[in-house]
């Protein structure tokens, strides 16, 4: 088959060295004009593309109603890890669970960006680009941070790390970033196949069959599983390695600060239970691998783990979850504050749920993104409201989130 | 046949088209037949190609150069097998593909005429894989026998065909020889019958049309002496590159189809050869599978009917027969019952997104579908069915395309608002389902979510 050769070709990847990071490098400015015993902060986001089952990733096992939801109990297929009286952690999440038990990792639920339609395009277009509607797509919230900097914390002159084969809108934007993806890193989609197929078999029956007959001799791999995600953003393996190689940057004195990762895959309509314990397992391999990697400078770090929107209060007909409102974010490293879960718990009672279907979020993502950007940098509540998350009065910087 | 205007200006740009341009999928207007008429008319003066590509004597002069000096690196010691000198015939190559999927398949409007370049190309099929000077000349036989000839009257095109170094090589008329010329009777070489059979089978009179063995052996002798001028030194005065060579003609009339040819030199062939393109064995087979390309596996026998005898009555104007086509109710069929070609996908994609693709990933990505550009399994050039390209190899490797496809749109524009189901609606407007837009606007990634317009059933069929 040719596909490797194809996209080994159709592609100078970009990497650290072809961007000019070498000259970059060279370019900073020496850590001792800081103010001594100041933090040098490490800030990473990461973006799960698809929309995460808050739900899931950490059940609310407190709340009566958890249990009366269609279909919930079965979801996980083992005892979630104890994080509180009220929530639960995935099972498949140990090493986030040893940096909660550590007070350096937290759980913000019922949480959501100001978007509130399901449609995954324009959700990650709020959630990234900060603005409170879709279509802003010049630049991301983070680069933007970036630009408002002041000079004295900007210690590179490349401040930003964009890791994937394509930058994240989040990090996008005027201030120059630095570009770096996994050599093996590969375009994989292993959802494609099944949404072309479901097209076909509701639109395209001639279509459908050969598709199908591709599925059946191997010719194409339909289904998620561990290989047909093998070496792209939904592989766990490849989030782990993306994550020590971010690391491996953010940890040198002359490399980036700010590093924005997205992976792919968290768009559970089918069978959610083992794929999401296969994602949940990439997603805590790869915190801990920043953990591991960051070494001494983990103390001054801090990762957001946001996606666009949350899921179906309730199971669908095919194992899996719908698209949703309020869900889970996360939020770790040293710099944290944190062995506790952050919620205004909404309750789960049918009236209590989002338009009757939803987790309702009683949270902002924003004004967690401003709490952690506010005491991290210093960054004044006029940037936070205007700059960085435009319109964003009403979403204040939660207090208390860094140590 | 009632349908909406805007119905038939989106099948227009599916059926016979490359999809939507910068001009959406409104592109054909209100009447989309007129617009239709209106590439035809425009002629092949708007299908020049305007990159600085070489004439097929330039490209013969710059491979005989190439090879003499991997000779003279070979012969020096230590030798040097050459291996690093930039090699034009592959080069050359690219320079073609990307001549046409990154400038020639965006210029039309509609695309009707670049379609019906991919036609005839097919229809006089090359295969580059057979020789060095093929490949270096195949783009050139494309520009300079093909484009030119698309509007006129098929005796030209096939005249232009049959006498370019490209198609005399390729079909080894080069090393025909007739025994009792006087190459031939001082060598003892002879007859190839290859370019004689393959034009009267594949080429004009069709396969089953009632010719015999004999009138392939005649035709084959009035045809010695169709050759190639030698590049050995420079292109000057090499003229189009064709050379008959009066040595290698076969001396004394031929009977072909029952009429007798006088020995003519190099018009004993060329009046065959008018001839055939002229009768109604070659009007059938011609029209026949301008339907079928366009309409359907198994065409309407009415409208084959129908362009054959306009076909007859003007004497082979093609751009007549186009107009029939386009005039013709059973073309419009709203159901599409054929499947864009490899190559045709590519270009739609490539239309519909503006992006700019390296000629290297083009190359490979026609071949991973099955269809690299004038490289057929043999004379009888690509498939034209829809059995022959939806099959589980053939939408597997599509999928791998598109999803790369889709990830070059995604780097080309940085920070450009992508939005695929602006992107469906734009291109595909009232041919887009529900369905589609349902599976778009559910995608994950917005690479997903273009790779899902790309494989749509209504991007796919035409």
């Amino acid at each position: 088959m040719e596909f490797k050769s194809l996209f080994a070709n159709g592609f100078s990847r970009r990497n650290l060295f072809q961007m000019g990071g070498v000259a970059a490098f060279g370019a900073f400015i020496p850590l001792t004009a800081r103010a001594a015993g100041a933090r040098d902060p490490r800030f990473i986001t990461i973006v799960l593309r698809g929309a995460l089952d808050g739900l899931t990733a950490v059940p609310p096992v407190g709340d009566p109603d958890y249990a009366r939801l269609h279909g919930r109990e079965a979801q996980t297929t083992s005892q979630p890890l104890p994080l509180n009286t009220m929530f639960g952690l995935h099972p498949a999440m140990p090493h986030f669970a040893a940096q909660y038990r550590a007070g350096q990792a937290l759980v913000v639920h019922a949480s959501a960006s100001p978007y509130r339609d399901r449609s995954h395009f324009d959700g990650q277009d709020v959630l990234e680009s900060g603005f409170t509607t879709p279509g802003h797509t010049d630049s991301g919230w983070m680069n933007r941070l970036l630009l408002t900097l002041r000079q004295d914390q900007r210690i590179t002159a490349m401040q930003g790390l964009s890791v994937g084969t394509t930058t994240p809108l989040i990090i996008r934007g005027q201030a120059d970033i630095l570009g770096w993806a996994p050599s093996s890193l590969s375009l994989k989609d292993p959802d494609l196949p099944g949404r072309v197929l479901a097209l076909y078999q509701e639109s395209d029956p001639a279509f459908a069959a050969t598709f199908r007959d591709a599925i059946k001799t191997n010719r194409i791999t339909a289904g998620f599983d561990a290989n047909s995600a093998r070496g792209g953003p939904a592989d766990p393996q490849m989030m782990a390695a993306m994550a020590t190689g971010t690391a491996q940057f953010l940890a040198r004195d002359d490399g980036p600060r700010i590093a924005a990762l997205a992976f792919e895959g968290w768009d559970t309509h089918v069978s959610e239970t083992d794929r999401l314990t296969r994602l949940l397992g990439g997603l805590d391999d790869a915190l801990y691998a920043f953990q591991h990697t960051l070494g001494p400078v983990w103390k001054d770090t801090a990762i957001l783990v946001i996606t666009e929107f949350g899921r179906t209060a309730a199971i669908n007909g095919t194992q899996g979850t719908d698209h949703g409102t309020g869900t889970t974010a996360f939020l770790t490293g040293g710099a944290v504050k944190g062995g506790r879960v952050i919620a205004d718990w909404p309750g789960l009672k049918t009236a209590q749920l989002y338009q009757g279907r939803d987790l309702a979020p009683t949270i902002d993502l924003r004004s967690i993104a401003k709490g952690v950007m506010a005491e991290l940098y210093d960054v004044s509540d006029k940037a936070l409201a205007t700059t960085i998350f435009s319109n964003s009065d009403t979403a204040v910087p939660m207090k208390g989130l860094i140590a | 046949m009632v349908q909406s205007h805007d119905f038939e200006a989106a099948l227009a740009l599916s059926r016979f088209g490359l999809g939507s341009g910068s001009y959406g999928w409104h592109a054909a207007g209100g009447d989309a037949r007129a617009a239709l008429k209106h590439e035809i008319k425009a002629g092949s003066a708007a299908l020049r190609i305007d990159a600085p590509l070489l004439s097929t004597p330039e490209l013969l002069t710059q491979y005989y150069d190439y090879t003499q000096a991997v000779k003279a690196l070979r012969k020096q010691t230590p030798p040097d097998d050459g291996s690093k000198l930039p090699n034009p015939v592959a080069e050359r190559n690219l320079d073609e593909i990307g001549a046409r999927f990154n400038t020639a398949v965006m210029k039309p409007r509609i695309g009707f005429n670049e379609r019906l370049v991919m036609f005839w190309a097919n229809h006089f099929a090359v295969a580059t894989d057979k020789s060095s000077p093929i490949r270096i000349t195949a783009g050139a036989f494309e520009r300079e026998a093909i484009r030119p000839n698309v509007f006129g009257s098929f005796k030209d095109l096939v005249m232009a065909v049959e006498t370019h170094p490209c198609m005399l090589t390729y079909l080894d008329n080069i090393s025909s020889i007739g025994p009792q010329s006087r190459h031939g009777r001082s060598s003892r070489l002879g007859l190839n019958e290859n370019l004689a059979r393959e034009i009267m089978e594949l080429h004009i009179l069709g396969v089953g049309s009632g010719y015999t063995q004999a009138d392939v052996t005649a035709f084959a002798a009035a045809l010695t002496g169709w050759s190639v001028k030698s590049f050995s030194e420079s292109s000057e005065g090499a003229g189009d590159g064709f050379n008959f060579i009066d040595t290698n003609h076969q001396p004394g009339e031929q009977t072909v189809l029952g009429k007798v040819y006088p020995d003519s030199g190099f018009f004993q062939a060329a009046d065959i050869l008018i001839d055939l393109a002229s009768r109604p064995a070659t009007a059938r087979h011609i029209t026949f599978k301008l339907a079928r390309h366009f309409v359907a596996d198994v065409p309407p026998p009415a409208l084959v009917d129908r362009l054959m005898e306009n076909f007859l009555a003007t004497g082979g104007d093609l751009a007549s027969v186009y107009e029939t086509l386009i005039e013709s109710d059973e073309a419009w069929n709203p159901a599409c019952v054929k499947i864009r070609s490899p190559q045709e996908h590519l270009a739609a994609m490539i239309r519909t997104s503006g992006v700019t693709i390296r000629p290297q990933t083009e190359k490979q990505a026609l071949y991973v579908m099955g269809q690299s550009l004038w490289t057929p399994s043999g004379p009888n050039g690509f498939p034209d069915t829809f059995a022959a390209w939806a099959t589980p190899e053939g939408l597997s490797t599509r999928l791998d395309v598109t999803a790369l496809i889709a990830a070059q749109i995604i780097r080309a524009f940085p920070g450009h608002n992508i939005d695929p189901r602006e992107l469906a609606a734009r291109c595909l407007g009232p041919r887009l389902t529900d369905a589609t837009l349902q599976a778009i606007s559910h995608a994950e990634t917005v690479p997903q979510g273009l790779s899902l317009v790309f494989m749509s059933p209504e991007f796919l069929r035409r």
